[in-house]
């Protein structure tokens, strides 16, 4: 099969969209001719012209609200927020208005928009380009989570993303825009709410989401050296989630340790971490164990921005420990 | 006087409105006073001119975006008496189920795009409303109403500018009741209203919303250039707000007094005042005006009355709402 860039995935998704839907656009800053900053949108400008890829004013509220009201009448809005950092500049368009209109009609208006938009620490960008911030909006009840982790995963949960008729947010980790990974030539979408089992195992279970994935599989492949059978999981959407799936993993290991790079507090990997402490409880041979981003605002020193996020290292020590009966009375 | 042709039935309509308004707003008045409203409403009374005015000069297919204050948006676009209250009081068979309230009622089969509890909140709804007209090579026009509180949002800038960039049809409709909440507008807004409007080079005006014949006169002008690919516009509606900034501001002597709202309701209140120009005009008798209003009132007391009576929505509905449906054969490949 052939291997292409997460980048070049997320720009076919969208192309094939386009292709598909009229009524689906991309609307940002430097979206058209610049293509954004990191490429991902080269090309689509070419083909689908500014009337489709439309170039705003760095206004991150304007054109979050344009994608709000124009999705509100008919049209499926693709909105490229350059950073997930610039969330924050959007938080009332994104959670009070689209998120709850639905609702607030009861059931009468739709908001079909997508927000594409990124994740991910150790690109030397400092604490305001560098943030995970997934989380804050899964916590928002009428928006949708999505967190791919390869490139395959990008374009068919991008697709997917686009034809739903609710707003979802889609997080791209930007330091994965050039890994390439095997995507079919043929048509695919990833269904929202069902979890990829990348690796079976037997001794412990490793829940990562986005580039968390790879640390993952580097952890379980360090702890298959060692005679250690960890199982890796992708959630693929955290909203919706499937619960399930981590359930049925985490009976079957009795040991489980979530992974994500948002903060480790009131975070995903806290949100997980209970649900199955409440449903698997007596099937657990040690606490379930969270590693997230540390509680620190990302710093810029390569000597300090390493240590902030998780490594497959730390997930297979981490893993040792549980294994070995030594996390049962951690502090 | 207005210059746009009018004949007695536009009149009569524009006025009947009018009047729907204000005995809506008084039968929601008196459901809060009497303690059978949950939560808060704010009232449009004294306003009535301009959301008329405004909603006469469009079609059904023409949207509109409303604010917390939106009763008389929501009335001026065609909204139904019982589901409008059903919806005050959280019923099932309100505009949104009982689960938006008075800040959120929605009625898109009028083009009513929903009220929003924040201010300034549907800035942006609007100006993308208009930016799919245009995407869409239809001839709609939207009209976004705020208050001059709003103008302190940033979001109003941002969206001006895209609107103006790209000749939206969109017409920013500000009304300016001289409170921005409890604090007067010359303490919260300085300079000129409408040069805000106009560093962006969209055309502005400065109107009497007390006037419906003014409102819907200089509407339907500028609705008929939107159409054509003219906008956008922004017009600052000069009115005033009978109570207070809810229903639950009664000792408002703090900043603002009496006389002030004695010299509005006595001399400049927009119902009286049209009501005695179709009288000089010969269009209706004061016994004809008198017999709209009584039927007018007795509908809206038939409306609460069903309203009171009314189901609230199961509780099964709590989580009913919170995502739409997407069929999953859409979600195929090649669908």
């Amino acid at each position: 099969m052939r291997e292409i860039t997460l980048s070049k995935a997320v720009n076919e998704a969208l192309a094939e969209e386009m292709r598909r839907d009229e009524t689906v656009f991309i609307i940002g800053e430097d979206v058209a001719e610049a293509g954004t900053p990191f490429k991902v949108l080269s090309g689509l400008v070419e083909e689908f012209g500014t009337g489709r890829v439309i170039d705003t004013p760095i206004a991150e509220p304007g054109f979050m609200g344009l994608a709000v009201g124009a999705a509100m009448t008919g049209a499926r809005p693709v909105v490229d927020l350059m950073f997930g950092d610039f969330i924050f500049l959007i938080m009332d368009q994104l959670c009070n208005q689209a998120a709850k209109t639905h609702y607030m009609s009861g059931g009468k208006l739709n908001v079909p928009l997508v927000l594409r938009t990124n994740l991910g620490a150790t690109r030397r960008s400092a604490a305001q380009h560098s943030q995970s911030l997934h989380a804050l909006v899964a916590h928002i009840p009428g928006l949708k989570v999505a967190l791919p982790s390869s490139a395959y995963e990008a374009k068919g949960l991008m697709k997917t993303a686009i034809r739903d008729n609710n707003p979802v947010v889609i997080f791209e980790d930007k330091l994965m825009y050039n890994d390439k990974a095997p995507v079919p030539e043929e048509e695919y979408l990833i269904p929202f709410g069902e979890a990829n089992i990348l690796r079976e195992g037997k001794d412990i279970t490793l829940i990562g989401t986005s580039s968390m994935v790879q640390v993952c599989e580097k952890a379980a492949e360090l702890l298959e050296a060692e005679g250690i059978s960890a199982e890796v999981i992708d959630p693929r959407t955290i909203v919706p989630l499937d619960e399930e799936a981590l359930l049925a993993s985490a009976r079957k290991t009795a040991r489980v340790i979530v992974v994500d790079e948002g903060h480790q507090s009131f975070g995903v990997t806290s949100e997980i971490a209970s649900r199955i402490n409440e449903k698997a409880f007596y099937h657990l041979d040690a606490p379930v164990i969270r590693m997230g981003a540390m509680d620190v605002p990302v710093p810029f020193s390569p000597a300090l921005e390493d240590l902030t996020v998780p490594t497959p290292e730390g997930v297979a020590d981490m893993a040792r420990k549980l294994v070995a009966g030594e996390m049962i009375h951690a502090a | 006087m207005a210059d746009t042709k009018h004949n007695s039935e536009d009149y009569l309509r524009m006025y009947s409105q009018m009047v729907r308004i204000r005995a809506f707003e008084d039968n929601a008045n008196q459901l809060y006073l009497s303690a059978k409203m949950p939560g808060l409403t704010h009232m449009y009374s004294g306003e009535e001119a301009v959301a008329v005015g405004i909603c006469e000069a469009l079609t059904d297919n023409d949207r509109i975006t409303s604010t917390h204050r939106g009763h008389g948006h929501c009335v001026a676009k065609g909204a139904d008496f019982k589901a409008m209250f059903c919806e005050l009081l959280g019923k099932e068979e309100g505009y949104c189920r009982g689960k938006g309230g008075s800040m959120h009622i929605a009625d898109q089969s009028h083009g009513n795009l929903g009220a929003n509890a924040i201010v300034g909140g549907s800035m942006g709804i609007a100006t993308g409303s208009a930016l799919r007209a245009k995407m869409q090579g239809s001839d709609d026009v939207t009209v976004c109403f705020f208050g001059d509180g709003a103008t302190a949002q940033g979001l109003l800038y941002e969206v001006m500018n895209m609107a103006a960039l790209w000749s939206l049809p969109v017409i920013y409709a500000c009304e300016n009741n001289g409170y921005s909440e409890y604090t007067k507008t010359e303490e919260i807004a300085a300079g000129s209203i409408t040069a805000r409007a106009e560093a962006f080079g969209i055309e502005a005006h400065s109107i009497d919303g007390q006037d419906v014949l003014a409102v819907n006169d200089l509407t339907q002008k500028l609705v008929a250039r939107a159409r054509k690919g003219e906008g956008p516009f922004f017009i600052e509606l000069k009115t005033y707000r009978y109570h207070g900034h809810h229903v639950g501001d009664i000792n408002r002597a703090y900043y603002r007094d009496k006389e002030e709202e004695a010299i509005w309701k006595e001399g400049r209140d927009p119902i009286i005042n049209f009501g005695k120009w179709l009288e000089g005009e010969g269009v209706a008798s004061p016994e004809e005006l008198k017999a709209i209003e009584d039927e007018i009132r007795a509908e809206a007391k038939a409306a609460v009355e069903y309203a009171l009576e009314a189901a609230y929505p199961d509780a099964s509905e709590v989580d009913m709402h919170v995502y739409a449906a997407t069929d999953p054969a859409t979600l195929r490949p090649d669908a």
